[in-house]
């Protein structure tokens, strides 16, 4: 998707103006946040398996190539194939190449955020290929030429009556007459439509919400179940996942599991988790007859080593997200990424450069709760924090803004300065407060008193006063 | 508990711990009052308490604007103003966290700062959890007639735990009913810079903050840091609601004389 966060700001206004969205929103408040308390509170081990998690993924960044060669080798010995992507570009012709060379006209999709990250569908479907994604949230979204807008339920911005009118604009092949006032009849009819597909499709494209070095298989985590048919059912299962989706053991895994399903759904388990080594065997009932696995970089190992390096800690859960009091009010469209959210405000300017995304990491209050959820403790707001001292550091914050804070941070340094200057001011303003103590305009102060009044500063300044009673002390002890 | 260092004291007040009180930016402009209230309740708690003129602002609107360089000289101006106290008390959970955890990532390992400024944060604490968790204070006197609701600000909560604190010392004004919002530990869209940066967001955050507190029915808000009160308070006065505001630091003071933040009787 074309990146369009420089635009947050007009987006952000447009999404609090836009009312069902709004009533969308309400529902990742309601619907992920308490669901997550219950399952952690729950677990008494919860923090020391969010620890046991972060060391794990820690450790593994540490030795990133020696894990990656170690999957790898895994991976071929079970009969399948690793393709090394260093770009987007390089994954998508990588994709491209498999799927002409099985002569596939469609391809069924797991739920993947890299493919929405490298531009996949629009790139297979200019190559006369049709990707079809078999997630329902994806279903709706792909239906309505839209991207996600949460990284686990793509869907979340769009309402009920819009999936049925989308339903009955798209399946033509149902009479019109029918039923679809209840949720369960709109599933009923994306399943009838998506399990034709099932058959139809030539290849299986998944992402892998783990890559497990010591067996060379590929995890994926759904509640629909539908990745399963996606991966089981072509006769050639492609495998697109970043590098940093590598973890050393299968008993990693399962410990990283523990708190994944938790941090995003509420659930102790996601409904299947799915693992898959290499392409079907002799004695397999099933299966697919080849098995590839497409290992994307885009941006990530010069992340290594630098102060973004944590972020690739990140396992996806959306905790962040569903308990961010800026994505509530905006959802995930306005910000302009494939990755919205806390996660997307630090990850995005990693993959793009600060210079194209500058928003995201300042759209934030600091108000701490997504590092507070996060299960794999990534420091989300410090790394804001550090991606605005980059935007610092190149001169990319607005003029003005910059202009401002360096006059104040000038007399900030300056004590006898800034004490002389505010105790000139602060009256003025009080005055300005008039009998009620408000101002509700103030030249400058627009961002404020736009939808607030400004309290009226009660006058002479605290230090002032202070230095008054020190004086007074003084003379009445004399 | 920790140990009072050996400070500079007058012979009277040789065994009382010395305070500087860091009375933040907010509260020197626009609410002396908690600045007063402030000093009163630590010298209710048994401290000496000063204010140095060395302090102006702990930096927090530089540093989280990506300015580094600023955000250090003026870390090093509060380091040196206040290390020579016992400890260093600001009615902000905010600016509190700012100095506490913060201040020595602003120095390189090995910059001798880095160790001053350690030593310096370590002496750090919000106002009303070091008049319990240090002081060791359960109560305060006085009574409060109003039904109060609390707005927990995001640092002083995730960043030094201030939770419990107030509650407990306001649950000790004779006549005290907390009567607790939903989502009391949600931002109330304040964040510096950021509600005049993104004024449409910080409004839609604030305009549901306002909702949880009306709901209470309460007839005063409460909060620790001067941000977050004036916004909420700006919010409460522009629609028009007669919800009291003040800062937690001046109820529990029992000064309550000078007009609210927003709302009240005398407003």
């Amino acid at each position: 998707m074309e990146l369009t966060s420089l635009k947050f700001k007009e987006q952000s206004s447009a999404a609090i103006a836009n009312a069902d969205l709004q009533r969308a929103l309400g529902n990742v408040e309601k619907g992920f946040i308490d669901k997550r308390r219950k399952s952690t509170d729950a677990l008494p081990e919860f923090d020391r398996l969010r620890d046991n998690a972060r060391d794990i993924k820690n450790h593994t960044l540490a030795h990133l190539d020696h894990y990656l060669e170690a999957y790898e080798e895994k991976v071929t010995q079970s009969g399948g194939h690793v393709h090394w992507a260093a770009t987007a570009a390089e994954a998508r012709e990588a994709v491209l190449a498999i799927c002409q060379q099985r002569k596939a006209k469609t391809v069924t999709k797991g739920k993947s955020m890299i493919t929405e990250e490298i531009g996949l569908n629009d790139f297979l479907s200019a190559n006369d290929i049709t990707p079809v994604e078999t997630d329902l949230g994806e279903y709706i979204i792909q239906l309505r030429g839209e991207h996600p807008s949460h990284i686990i339920a793509p869907a979340v911005h769009v309402n009920r009556d819009q999936v049925e009118s989308d339903f009955r604009r798209v399946h033509t092949q149902f009479e019109a007459e029918r039923d679809l006032t209840e949720p369960v009849s709109l599933l009923a009819e994306a399943r009838e439509v998506l399990r034709q597909k099932y058959f139809e499709a030539d290849i299986g494209i998944t992402g892998a919400n783990f890559l497990v070095a010591e067996t060379g298989s590929s995890v994926i985590v759904t509640n629909e179940g539908n990745g399963d048919l996606t991966q089981t059912l072509g006769k050639v299962h492609i495998v697109v996942a970043s590098i940093e989706k590598v973890v050393p053991t299968l008993e990693d895994t399962a410990q990283i599991l523990r708190v994944l399903a938790r941090s995003a759904t509420g659930q102790d388990m996601s409904v299947y988790t799915t693992v898959s080594t290499g392409p079907k065997r002799a004695d397999d009932p099933d299966g697919p007859e080849e098995y590839h696995v497409v290992l994307v970089d885009n941006g990530r190992s010069d992340m290594l080593g630098t102060e973004y390096q944590e972020m690739l800690r990140c396992i996806r859960c959306g905790a962040c997200m569903n308990h961010c009091p800026v994505y509530h009010a905006v959802g995930g469209h306005a910000y302009g990424s494939v990755y919205p959210g806390p996660m997307g405000a630090v990850l995005t300017p990693s993959l793009h450069g600060i210079d194209k995304s500058g928003h995201l990491p300042n759209a934030s209050t600091f108000c701490g709760r997504c590092e507070e959820v996060c299960p794999m403790r990534i420091p989300l707001p410090k790394m804001m924090r550090h991606w605005r001292e980059q935007e610092f550091e190149k001169h990319l914050q607005p003029s003005k803004a910059r202009f401002g804070l360096g006059i104040w941070a000038y007399v900030a340094r300056r004590p006898k300065l800034y004490r002389r200057a505010v105790s000139l001011a602060m009256p003025v303003l009080s005055r300005l407060g008039g009998a009620r103590h408000r101002i509700a305009r103030l030249p400058l102060a627009g961002g404020w008193t736009r939808h607030r009044d400004l309290p009226a500063p009660e006058g002479a300044t605290f230090m002032q006063q202070w230095a008054e009673r020190q004086r007074h002390d003084k003379g009445s002890k004399a | 508990m920790e140990e009072p260092s050996a400070g500079r004291r007058t012979r009277a007040d040789a065994k009382k711990p010395t305070v500087g009180l860091f009375a933040t930016c907010l509260v020197d402009l626009f609410r002396p009052s908690v600045g007063f209230a402030s000093v009163k309740l630590l010298e209710d708690a048994g401290c000496r308490v000063e204010v140095p003129l060395g302090q102006t602002c702990c930096g927090q609107p530089a540093y989280n604007s990506g300015d580094r360089a600023d955000t250090a000289a003026i870390a090093k101006q509060v380091i040196e103003s206040f290390e020579g106290f016992d400890y260093v008390v600001a009615p902000s959970g905010s600016c509190g966290s700012t100095m506490k955890k913060h201040y020595p990532w602003l120095f390189e390992e090995g910059d001798p700062w880095r160790a001053r400024a350690e030593r310096f944060s370590a002496k750090v604490h919000e106002l009303v959890s070091f008049l319990t968790d240090v002081m060791g204070i359960t109560g305060v006197e006085g009574r409060l007639d109003q039904s109060v609701t609390y707005h927990d600000s995001c640092s002083g909560l995730r960043e030094l735990g201030v939770q419990a604190q107030p509650r407990a010392l306001l649950n000790s004004l004779e006549g005290a009913t907390i009567t607790e919002m939903k989502d009391a530990n949600v931002c109330c869209g304040f964040g510096g810079t950021f509600c005049v940066k993104y004024p449409d967001i910080s409004n839609t955050i604030v305009t549901k903050k306002m909702k949880a507190i009306t709901d209470t029915g309460a007839d005063m808000l409460l909060a620790g840091d001067m941000g977050c009160l004036m916004n909420m308070a700006g919010k409460l006065k522009r629609e028009g609601s007669n919800v009291e505001v003040r800062h937690v630091a001046e109820v529990l003071a029992g000064m309550t004389d000078q007009p609210a933040i927003a709302g009240g009787g005398k407003r």
